[in-house]
């Protein structure tokens, strides 16, 4: 089954792109700093200021999934139905990281104990480090292939899911997004704390360009079945342009450029999402057999809900891109510790610290 | 068994993450009303309310915005077959839920909680008056997706898929709009009858009886008139039902034979096999309910089948009838105990009322007993709507056991299903704990106070 390039359905598969590139930069970051929340921390204080520091924004963050889910449930009922039906164990412990790691904003304050704390910060780390090696596992199977029936449906395990590409890609959307986290917490907060995260992000982005660009070269190699519809020089340059990104991350982060460290962070999250999707091009799945790949096409809803759903997006994703941008705008100082918390002494002295801007 | 076990893990999810749904669509509205009223009186006591109650909607907003994303996905990973015939209607409502309605909640929840201080009282009072509207756009939403299931309209069925052929009829759908009403006028029931009950609880400690005199006054107020509305839109909706899916409304009285001028069964001793040992009966009033007419004809459950049988090939099309009869009855039972109850609390607490509110024990414990009422209520009421509809998911078009995930192993299923029971009791129980702690605290700082030890200007950390 095939049609036309210039269509509703290719411009609804970049929406669903855009929409999964929004979610994957936003709460990528929620899940850095969820789980540098405790790696970097000192005190408790520590702790906190890092969830505050995503606290009013995390929970908008995690819209744009609902959204890009509803959105490829919408536009392409049969690509909603294989991938969540296919990765039902994966998508199941995702809902589960998601679950904990939500509540804990909530519950984690609500009673006076260390030990309860403790165990809310562990459920902050554990699920924000599910999740974000997760998505990566996910959107590698997608482009490398799975078993897919003549209906489109996967059909293999969990061990299907779990191949050495996929967890490779597990690992580069982990490191991303650690790094990404790391350049936010950079940004929002102040002294040692940020010293600490400016630290974990020149060490953390370099291996996860570098992943990334590994993912691609061995697809490109021959790793993936069967070609896209684009040449595979362009999934290979958006995968070099993310390691590019995160490189210059890390370099601006000495000269205290926190500020862009974090905008080239964000470039390389998008420039990822984006290989993938050229990659997979006019494909929305790719089948390692016995079935053919899902399309855009052979997975899309009629032409009528493309129409209806357009309009609504043309409407409302800008709205919803404004109150979202001011409400990062009215948020955006740096959270420092309250006067009176002052820091604990610091191990050793915060090498990173005459960098800071103040 | 794969359609067994993931039929008992949707009604597991979905009847948790209802329970914190209307919750959070009440005290959404309540809240924003105690805001206002805050902010136009420049009241400190509105203030303090606001922030107390404030606190329970937040614990359960959490509760909601998680368990709801679990539904969502499971319709791809429960019921892909289910997914793949009605995308492409169904899931242009679930992605306006989340662009119109969700961005809006989380958005301005985040600009609400953590404006104090660094955003005009203005402007935080809006914020939170938009997220009660997000609340209400949501309930809009997702249930277009569910009447279009008890009520499919606007579309055609081409190969095996059901296809968009008219936007408008399923927005303009009459069940949409008997469910909508009485959905979130419920949910606006279950907000006040829980800051109701929770003002009682505080008035029988004794903790500023006058400032919860007030929370209660005004809960009273809401409850009493939405609850006489609910009950109006559900008489609305019994007769849709009638009209729409007989097999319901006889399913809901468990009468058996078509008649005329059928009387209501208020409750049945026996089996429910149309010869009971003892029962109580209203006459005529069952036909009033489904025609609005005294000698009205109401369908009973044999000529329902025989009808449906006839219509859609053999098989039986009846639903579990001791579900539907008794759900249908403890809802209304529960919601005609409400209306007392908050018509009772409003008549006390009426302004020039003497000032013995706070000190009438016996009804403020029946207060506090009460806040378990709307809750109930909603479950059995959508226990029945849902239930009652079996053995389709789409009503005429897709039968249940066809919609599940071919692809997904039993065994998968009830791992997750055994996942999702324990990870749900644990989270539920310590929501309760940690509501009921918050519930029974005192009433803390309003807008003009600083946190302590925050710096001048600096934002205050709220988690």
């Amino acid at each position: 089954m095939n049609g036309p390039v210039a269509s509703l359905n290719t411009a609804w598969f970049a929406l669903i792109g855009v929409l999964w590139a929004g979610y994957l930069v936003l709460e990528g970051f929620d899940f850095g700093v969820g789980v540098l929340s405790v790696v970097i921390s000192r005190d408790d204080i520590d702790r906190r200021l890092c969830r505050n520091a995503i606290g009013p924004i995390w929970d908008g963050n995690e819209v744009w999934l609902i959204v890009a889910a509803g959105a490829t449930f919408a536009a392409f009922p049969l690509w909603y139905a294989a991938m969540f039906s296919g990765f039902y164990i994966p998508l199941f412990i995702v809902l589960a990281a998601l679950i904990v790691r939500g509540v804990s904003f909530e519950f984690r304050g609500k009673r006076d104990s260390p030990g309860w704390r403790a165990g809310w910060d562990a459920a902050l780390v554990a699920g924000s480090l599910i999740a974000a090696f997760a998505w990566g596992l996910v959107f590698t199977d997608l482009v490398h292939g799975l078993r897919l029936s003549h209906a489109g449906l996967y059909l293999g395990n969990l061990w299907g899911l779990l191949t050495p590409l996929a967890v490779v890609g597990g690992l580069a959307s982990l490191a991303m997004f650690l790094a990404h986290g790391a350049a936010f917490l950079s940004l929002k907060t102040a002294g040692p704390l940020a010293a600490r995260a400016r630290r974990a992000a020149m060490w953390l982005s370099p291996p996860a360009g570098a992943l990334v660009i590994g993912i691609a070269a061995w697809l490109a190699a021959g790793g993936s079945h069967g070609p896209g519809g684009l040449s595979a020089a362009v999934p290979i340059t958006l995968a070099a342009a993310c390691g590019v990104a995160f490189a210059a991350s890390a370099a601006v982060l000495p000269a205290g450029r926190d500020g862009w460290a974090f905008g080239l962070s964000a470039l390389g999250i998008l420039a990822a999402v984006t290989a993938v999707w050229t990659a997979l091009f006019p494909r929305v799945i790719v089948s390692s057999g016995p079935g053919p790949s899902l399309t855009l096409w052979s997975a899309a809803s009629a032409h009528l809900t493309l129409v209806v759903m357009t309009i609504v997006a043309a409407i409302f994703v800008p709205l919803v891109l404004s109150y979202q941008g001011w409400s990062f705008w009215v948020f955006r100082q740096r959270l420092t510790r309250p006067v009176t918390q002052p820091a604990p002494a610091p191990e050793r002295p915060p090498a990173a610290e005459r960098h800071r801007r103040g | 068994m794969n359609d067994v076990l993931s039929r008992w893990q949707f009604g597991v999810t979905i009847t948790y993450h209802f329970l914190f749904v209307p919750l959070t669509i009440g005290l959404a509205l309540l809240v924003a009303v105690m805001q206002v009223l805050a902010y136009r009186r420049q009241d400190e006591v509105w203030e303090r309310l606001t922030r107390f109650f404030g606190t329970l909607f937040l614990i359960n907003f959490a509760m909601g915005i998680v368990t709801g994303i679990v539904q969502e996905f499971q319709f791809g990973m429960n019921w892909s077959n289910y997914s793949v015939f009605v995308g492409n209607i169904f899931g242009a409502p679930l992605a306006m839920e989340g662009l119109l309605a969700f961005f809006l909640e989380s958005t301005f929840i985040g600009l609400w909680l953590f404006g104090r201080g660094r955003l005009p009282p203005l402007v935080r009072t809006l914020s939170i008056c938009v997220v009660s509207l997000g609340t209400i756009v949501s309930a809009f939403f997702i249930l277009t997706a569910n009447a279009w299931m008890q009520h499919p309209v606007g579309y055609r069925i081409v190969g095996h898929k059901a296809l968009l052929t008219d936007f408008w009829a399923v927005l303009g759908n009459s069940t949409l709009w008997a469910e909508f009403s009485h959905t979130v006028l419920a949910a606006f029931v279950t907000g006040s009858m829980l800051v109701l009950g929770v003002s009682a609880w505080q008035m029988l400690r004794g903790r500023q009886p006058e400032a919860f005199a007030r929370s209660a006054r005004l809960s009273a107020g809401v409850a009493l008139v939405c609850t006489i509305l609910v009950i109006v839109t559900g008489d609305v909706q019994a007769r849709l039902m009638d009209s729409q899916q007989p097999m319901k409304m006889a399913a809901a009285e468990a009468v058996y034979r078509t008649q005329n001028g059928a009387s209501f069964s208020l409750l049945t001793i026996g089996n429910l096999s149309g010869q009971p040992v003892f029962q109580i009966r209203i006459p005529h009033l069952l036909s009033l309910i489904a025609t609005l007419s005294w000698n009205g004809r109401v369908t009973g459950i044999t000529g329902a089948q025989h009808a449906e049988a006839l219509r859609y090939g053999a098989g039986s099309y009846v639903p579990v009838l001791w579900v539907t009869y008794w759900s249908f009855r403890l809802m209304v039972g529960l919601g005609f105990l409400m209306l007392i109850a908050s018509a009772w609390a409003l008549w006390l607490s009426r302004r020039g009322a003497p000032k013995s509110f706070p000190r009438r024990r016996w009804t403020l414990w029946a207060l506090v007993a009460c806040i378990a009422a709307p809750f109930l209520a909603n479950t059995f009421g959508w226990l029945f709507t849902e239930m009652g509809r079996q053995p389709w998911v789409v009503y005429g078009l897709m039968r249940t056991g066809l919609g599940i995930s071919p692809s997904v192993s039993a065994t998968d299923v009830a791992l997750t299903l055994a996942g999702f029971t324990l990870l749900y009791t644990v989270l539920g129980i310590i929501d309760v704990v940690l509501m009921a702690r918050a519930a029974g605290g005192g009433l803390t700082g309003g807008e003009g106070e600083p946190p302590a030890g925050a710096a001048p200007g600096a934002q205050e950390l709220v988690y």
